[in-house]
């Protein structure tokens, strides 16, 4: 069963300077259980399919399903948690308040919450911060800590919109290593969008390489790499090969050019 | 201590320049005398008479000073002699008035916001109700709230409503939109009511932006019950104060009028701004 599937998907914004086909005739296949990465440079329409997943943007032609369903059933069914490229978190809520934010939406009782924020504050190794202030943390806890609100409310699916993006190589390097045994212990499905070429070969067992003008899908990779990985893969010639047919493919799709 | 310094010289500068005014103006009046009496003075015969005359063009700093401390501390605040007796008729209107234009201002300014058709249609009458001169509208205002029976202080405190609602509800637009559209595709997300996203999101966003508006509106409130009581000057208050004074042309009471409104004015702002302060750091909105 297809977690995401997309077939001749397209999305066309119009704008005064003229239509911007942000998604052409996009097909993909998300299985459950995939790590996919999204990469390409910006304006290849990378963001613009996970915010359609999200049935945060409306698709002007195609078919999409997401658990099966439109994108919108699969919203109301609150069936993926999103996470944005900020943390977002609320400067007047403690980081236990800023999780428990959807499970009060939900109508979740106060028990459940409470037992909720714990698992998934220790998921993202932040056990003890629940009554801190979000500016007590730092950046990279703080997107820690946006991850545990989008995993609070029990979706299969994870939608992370470059979510390390802001932050530096070092703590960016931790993160990934967390983010991959959390994906091992969770089993979720998690759709990851990204610019850089390593991330996402680390990262991902599938690997979808997007090109500009027009959005479309240049390259869909399945990584060799072991499900089971650390920082040191990045050295292996496994590793190197499959981030040389990233590079590739984005040669192709015209993405190192002006 | 710098900044202390600064405002002690603008203040000795200001009593400086206070008094070189007085002595100027109220000379004239001297030299009148004089001459009624057939007499030839100098100026610096008379400068003694300039700062202690009973109805000078303009008193001295310490003329002031020495109303003001008659009418607080020499009168029971229970006197209608006693300024502060007025200035607590004045605070009451003042009060009222600000809680009404703050519960209007809000009230509107979640209406703008979530409504298109008041979005387009209510903003431009409140910015039009502020064009016109509140002095020549609350006389009519009162007469009109007085022939339907409705009691003094609530009267002056729709002057002051309608004075201090407008900023608040600019200032709570402006915090109720501030939420971002990655915070908004959020809620989305969660797929949040209207209601939940207002309560859980808008609202605690909007305190920042509320809170410098509640002190404008609190000083634009006092102004509303000053001059509705110039209207409704038999109720007393600061404004029948500042009428009385000039009828009989009593400038010492006017000058001490005015000290004490400036006074109250910078009290209530202050409480605001001190609220504001609290709630935010309480909130995590501050450290």
């Amino acid at each position: 069963m297809s977690v995401v599937s997309a077939s001749d998907l397209s999305l066309t914004f119009e704008t005064n300077d003229g239509p911007v086909h942000a998604l052409s005739d996009v097909n993909l296949s998300i299985e459950a259980g995939d790590f996919v990465s999204f990469i390409g440079p910006s304006g290849c329409g990378k963001t613009t399919f996970l915010r359609v997943i999200a049935d945060l943007e409306q698709p002007t032609g195609g078919e999409i399903t997401v658990n099966c369903v439109s994108p919108e059933e699969a919203r109301l069914k609150r069936a993926y948690g999103y996470v944005f490229q900020a943390a977002g978190l609320y400067p007047w809520r403690t980081i236990g308040g800023n999780i428990r934010l959807p499970l009060e939406i939900m109508g979740i009782s106060k028990a459940e919450q409470a037992d909720r924020v714990s698992r998934v504050l220790e998921l993202v190794e932040l056990a003890g911060f629940e009554k801190k202030f979000p500016w007590q943390l730092s950046g990279g806890m703080q997107q820690r800590a946006s991850i545990a609100r989008a995993l609070a409310f029990d979706a299969d699916l994870l939608l992370m919109d470059e979510p390390f993006g802001a932050l530096d190589e070092i703590v960016r390097d931790h993160l990934n290593e967390q983010l991959l045994a959390l994906w091992a212990r969770t089993e979720k499905t998690i759709c990851f969008v990204t610019h850089s070429i390593p991330e996402a070969v680390y990262l991902s067992t599938k690997i979808v390489v997007m090109s500009p003008r027009p959005g479309r899908i240049i390259d869909v990779i399945d990584s060799p790499l072991p499900k089971e990985r650390l920082l040191d893969i990045r050295e292996s010639a496994e590793f190197l090969e499959v981030a040389a047919r990233v590079r590739e493919g984005l040669r192709a799709g015209h993405s190192y050019e002006d | 201590m710098t900044r202390l310094l600064s405002i002690l010289t603008i203040v000795i500068a200001i009593i400086v320049i206070w008094y070189a005014g007085a002595a100027r103006m109220n000379a004239q009046w001297e030299y009148d005398q004089a001459e009624r009496a057939d007499k030839t003075v100098t100026f610096m015969e008379i400068l003694p008479n300039t700062m202690a005359q009973e109805r000078p063009i303009l008193p001295a700093p310490h003329q002031v000073a020495e109303e003001l401390w008659k009418t607080t501390v020499e009168k029971k605040v229970t006197s209608k002699r006693s300024l502060l007796y007025h200035t607590w008729i004045t605070f009451n209107a003042t009060f009222l008035g600000f809680i009404f234009g703050a519960g209007l201002g809000i009230l509107l300014a979640v209406g703008i916001v979530h409504n298109r058709a008041m979005d387009m249609s209510v903003m431009p009458w409140v910015i039009a109700s502020q064009t016109i001169p509140v002095l020549a509208l609350a006389p009519m205002m009162i007469v009109v709230l007085n022939a339907l029976n409705m009691e003094g202080v609530v009267a002056k405190a729709m002057i002051s409503t309608y004075l201090s609602f407008f900023a608040v509800v600019v200032g709570m637009v402006k915090g109720l939109r501030s939420p971002d559209a990655m915070q908004l595709d959020l809620m989305r997300t969660y797929n949040a009511s209207g209601w939940q996203a207002f309560w859980r999101l808008r609202l605690p966003s909007s305190l920042p932006f509320l809170f410098p508006s509640l002190k404008i509106a609190a000083a634009a409130s006092l102004i509303g019950a000053v001059v509705a009581e110039m209207t409704l000057s038999q109720d007393g208050g600061l404004g029948a104060r500042l009428l009385n004074g000039s009828y009989y042309g009593q400038t010492m009471m006017i000058w001490a009028a005015l000290i004490g409104a400036s006074v109250l004015a910078g009290v209530l702002v202050a409480a605001v701004g001190l609220t504001g302060q609290i709630t935010l750091k309480r909130m995590g909105f501050t450290r």
